[in-house]
């Protein structure tokens, strides 16, 4: 695999730390007038999403992370597994709970998701930003209120459960943005 | 043959928008008005101060010797001349100054681009604006006042600086760390980095006992320096390389100042060397430590020497990145915010 000098780092770029993949949020150059010049890097573990600061030696090399991003279809999950295919070569690909985390409450079958592959192996799902998904439960709404100020919450097909106005029932279909988990919009 | 005047140009070239999207500058053009009313405010105070303005070149036959500054090189062909020689872009005017006060033309400024290889980032463009100065009779306490006084006058339309703190490097060290820097050892340093929680210092600083000082100084104690005031460091220990004399009574301090603001190094400052053979014996100091790190070793200033063999008058110098100074007062992040054409779009 390549590596890369701190001089290469930038946003987004995937190494290796601590044989964990991860990606570079900021990279900033140091150097005290008469001094060794260092790097100030901050980094976010892949799999766990944990945020850290570590610097480097001017020039100093980390080894590339084989880490890729890939646009996915949804399939299905077997009880164990969460299982997703590329929509091009139609291959498939299984993420264990670790992978999916708590984008499991946002997935339904078919919809296309980001899957972060780690030497050919999901270590992260991230859910499209809006998901259309219909409520299984809620509490009958009041007649008549169509602002919903304060609202209630409602559980949704995948088990999310995401507070919506008084007048939403069950069986309807809401939008929701996953980044906040807030409703959006009522889905005809 | 002239294009007709009503042919816009981009007929002429009609891939240069979309190739070099970024040919515009990345200053605002306010900043760059700002830029030169600072420029010009610097020179009617050394004008007010009877400081004289001086050009050097940028362009000289010997290089830095500090291990931590990499010039730029390239190589003059004079006509008829089948080798070229080596040239080195100036990291610093100090040299080529040095010479000037040893001539006798008393104090002397000037306004100057310094050019320093494998430096860019948020504080740095390897090509950037310099301003530094030399008063005779001067020692670290008028020049702090010096420093002060020209920056106060500059920015007049923006909200003053609180008047200056002044710290001393060992008890500012000694506060911050509760670790002499003067006595410390190697394992002293390493249990203030744990305590800081700064796991990657030993990897960053290895063995080297000035590395830790700079290190640990630039993570923890700069950020908290300048803070709506210039904070003047001075006294520092002796093994951080300098051009600076040797406090008299403690040969392991140099009277050397630093001012910062806004959590930034905006400039350096020494009650000058004036012995040539000190300065010798840490030139060759310094080719050692490039010797042993790998780097190039320009040739010795020879020039100099000689003139601080001839006499350097008792003076003290200072040298300010006038961008950072124009990022500090407009509380601007990076560095390409006051330069026209940084390096990226040079």
């Amino acid at each position: 695999m390549a590596s890369y000098s701190t001089s290469d780092f930038k946003g987004g770029l995937k190494v290796m730390i601590d044989n964990e993949p991860c990606s570079i949020i900021e990279n900033e150059f140091v150097k005290p007038g008469k001094g060794q010049a260092f790097n100030r890097v901050k980094l976010r573990f892949l799999r766990t999403g944990r945020v850290l600061e570590r610097t480097f030696k001017s020039g100093e090399t980390l080894e590339a992370a084989d880490v890729v991003d890939m646009e996915m279809q949804y399939l299905y999950n077997d009880g164990e597994v969460w299982h997703f295919m590329q929509s091009e070569s139609f291959e498939q690909y299984g993420a264990d709970a670790n992978a999916v985390g708590d984008t499991k409450k946002w997935l339904k079958e078919q919809d296309l998701c980001m899957v972060t592959l780690f030497n050919n192996v999901p270590i992260a799902v991230s859910p499209p930003n809006f998901v259309e998904l219909t409520i299984t439960e809620t509490d009958p709404g009041v007649r008549g209120d169509t602002s919903g100020g304060g609202g209630k919450p409602a559980t949704l097909e995948t088990g999310a459960v995401v507070r919506v106005p008084l007048f939403i029932q069950t069986g309807e279909v809401i939008k929701v943005d996953t980044r906040n988990g807030e409703y959006v919009s009522r889905v005809k | 043959m002239p294009a007709p005047s009503h042919f816009p140009s981009f007929f002429l070239f009609p891939f240069s928008l979309p190739m070099f999207p970024d040919w515009q500058p990345s200053a605002t053009l306010e900043v760059l008005r700002l830029r030169a009313n600072l420029l010009a405010g610097i020179r009617q105070y050394f004008a007010q101060n009877d400081v004289l303005e001086v050009e050097t070149p940028l362009l000289g036959q010997a290089g830095v010797t500090d291990p931590h500054l990499q010039a730029f090189t390239t190589v003059y062909h004079q006509p008829g001349r089948s080798t070229g020689l080596t040239l080195y872009l100036q990291t610093s005017p100090e040299y080529a100054m040095k010479r000037l006060l040893a001539a006798g033309c008393g104090s002397i400024y000037q306004i100057t681009k310094a050019f320093r290889n494998e430096e860019s980032g948020r504080l740095h463009n390897p090509e950037f604006t310099l301003l530094e100065w030399y008063r005779t009779g001067f020692g670290i306490p008028e020049l702090i006042a010096d420093v002060e006084a020209l920056i106060n006058g500059l920015f007049t339309a923006f909200p003053p600086l609180q008047s200056c703190e002044i710290h001393d490097y060992q008890s500012l060290f000694q506060y911050h760390s509760g670790v002499d820097p003067l006595t410390a050892s190697l394992a002293d340093m390493q249990q203030c980095a744990r305590q800081w929680g700064l796991p990657d210092a030993g990897s960053v600083c290895g063995n080297s006992m000035n590395n830790w000082l700079d290190y640990l100084f630039s993570e923890r104690i700069q950020p908290c320096l300048g803070q709506g005031r210039l904070s003047f460091v001075q006294g520092y220990p002796a093994s951080l390389p300098s051009l600076a004399r040797t406090r008299s009574g403690d040969a392991r301090i140099v009277e050397r100042v630093e001012v910062f603001l806004a959590g930034m190094e905006l400039g350096n400052g020494y009650h000058e060397l004036t012995d040539a053979v000190e300065q010798r014996i840490r030139f060759e100091a310094a080719q050692c430590e490039r010797n042993r790190l790998g780097l190039m070793q320009p040739p010795l200033d020879e020039r100099l020497l000689a003139a601080l063999d001839y006499g350097l008058p008792d003076c003290a110098g200072m040298a300010i990145g006038v961008d950072r100074l124009l990022m500090a007062r407009l509380g601007l992040a990076t560095i390409d915010e006051t330069l026209c054409f940084p390096v990226a779009r040079a």
